[in-house]
């Protein structure tokens, strides 16, 4: 101790990601992935390539709409692995290719719970790493973040405590 | 914009300084002038800076003879620990499940290209 941290932001590495809470309502989550930037952004903006991996394990992609333009909504319908179904959706606001997608994410019939989320991708010696930072206006838009269903009836806790201490020490 | 407990907690730790701050209460527990010292800070700014913490429920304060002892209070970091956690697991599953299909995708592109 002694000294005021100099990094002003939250940053913690988990597996092969890092997280950074950029402020109280913008978070950043960091992952280079080993592929061209162009693949990574097709990956990322192509219906037919999104519904094969958005989901989460267990889940399947019952609709995946994408009108891919600025402007443009989208809305995917999951059904979890419990076999409840959840349904998101969002407006295109900006699309600069392959670089950077911004649009918003709610969760249906949930009002109000509208986030925002920043896709940039940077490509260098053919590994590309993608960021993207969630900003969050409202509690209802955190929760729907997390309204996924993995995490449905699992007893286990994850107290993070300790590693948090740690981290903003 | 609606508040609860986990968006104060949030804005509490968006600073550097209260994290500090926090990092230096989780050794033990401080006077205000203990705080004041290693941050180079003025007395009325550390305060400032402990009401938000004590508004978050992060802080308590305590009087014993003439002096204020702070000490941490870590139930509304649990909280944020927990959030962050589940906010992470999903994007590290889904994260994985994209670099699994990047890999696919390439390997199909090439065999594709041999094919031609």
């Amino acid at each position: 101790m002694g000294s005021t941290s100099s990094d002003s932001n939250l940053t913690r590495r988990i597996g092969a990601m890092t997280l950074t809470i950029k402020s109280d309502v913008e978070i950043e989550l960091m992952r280079v992935f080993d592929a061209p930037r162009r693949l990574v952004f097709e990956a990322c903006t192509k219906p037919e390539h999104v519904r094969q991996w958005w989901g989460l394990r267990g889940s399947t992609m019952v609709s995946c709409e994408m009108d891919f333009r600025p402007g443009g909504t989208w809305r995917f319908v999951v059904r979890e692995a419990d076999g409840s179904e959840n349904a998101f959706r969002g407006e295109y606001r900006e699309i600069v290719p392959p670089e950077r997608v911004v649009q918003t994410f709610e969760l249906e019939g949930m009002p109000g719970a509208v986030s925002v989320e920043t896709m940039t991708l940077t490509e260098d010696g053919g590994k590309t790493t993608l960021r993207t930072t969630s900003r969050f206006d409202s509690i209802e838009a955190r929760d729907g973040m997390l309204q996924s269903g993995m995490e449905r009836g699992a007893a286990e806790t994850y107290d993070r405590l300790e590693e948090l201490l740690r981290t903003i020490r | 914009m609606s508040t609860d407990q986990l968006s104060t907690t949030f804005a509490a730790l968006a600073d550097p300084t209260r994290r500090a701050i926090l990092a230096r209460l989780a050794e033990r527990e401080a006077t205000v002038n203990e705080l004041a010292e290693p941050f180079d800070l003025k007395l009325p700014t550390v305060s400032k800076h402990l009401k938000v913490l004590q508004r978050a429920g992060l802080v308590k304060q305590s009087r014993q003879a003439q002096w204020r002892h702070c000490s941490l209070e870590t139930a509304p970091l649990k909280e944020v620990a927990a959030w962050v956690e589940r906010y992470c697991r999903i994007w590290e599953e889904r994260f994985g499940q994209l670099d699994a299909y990047l890999t696919d995708l390439q390997a199909k592109e090439k065999a594709d290209g041999v094919d031609e």
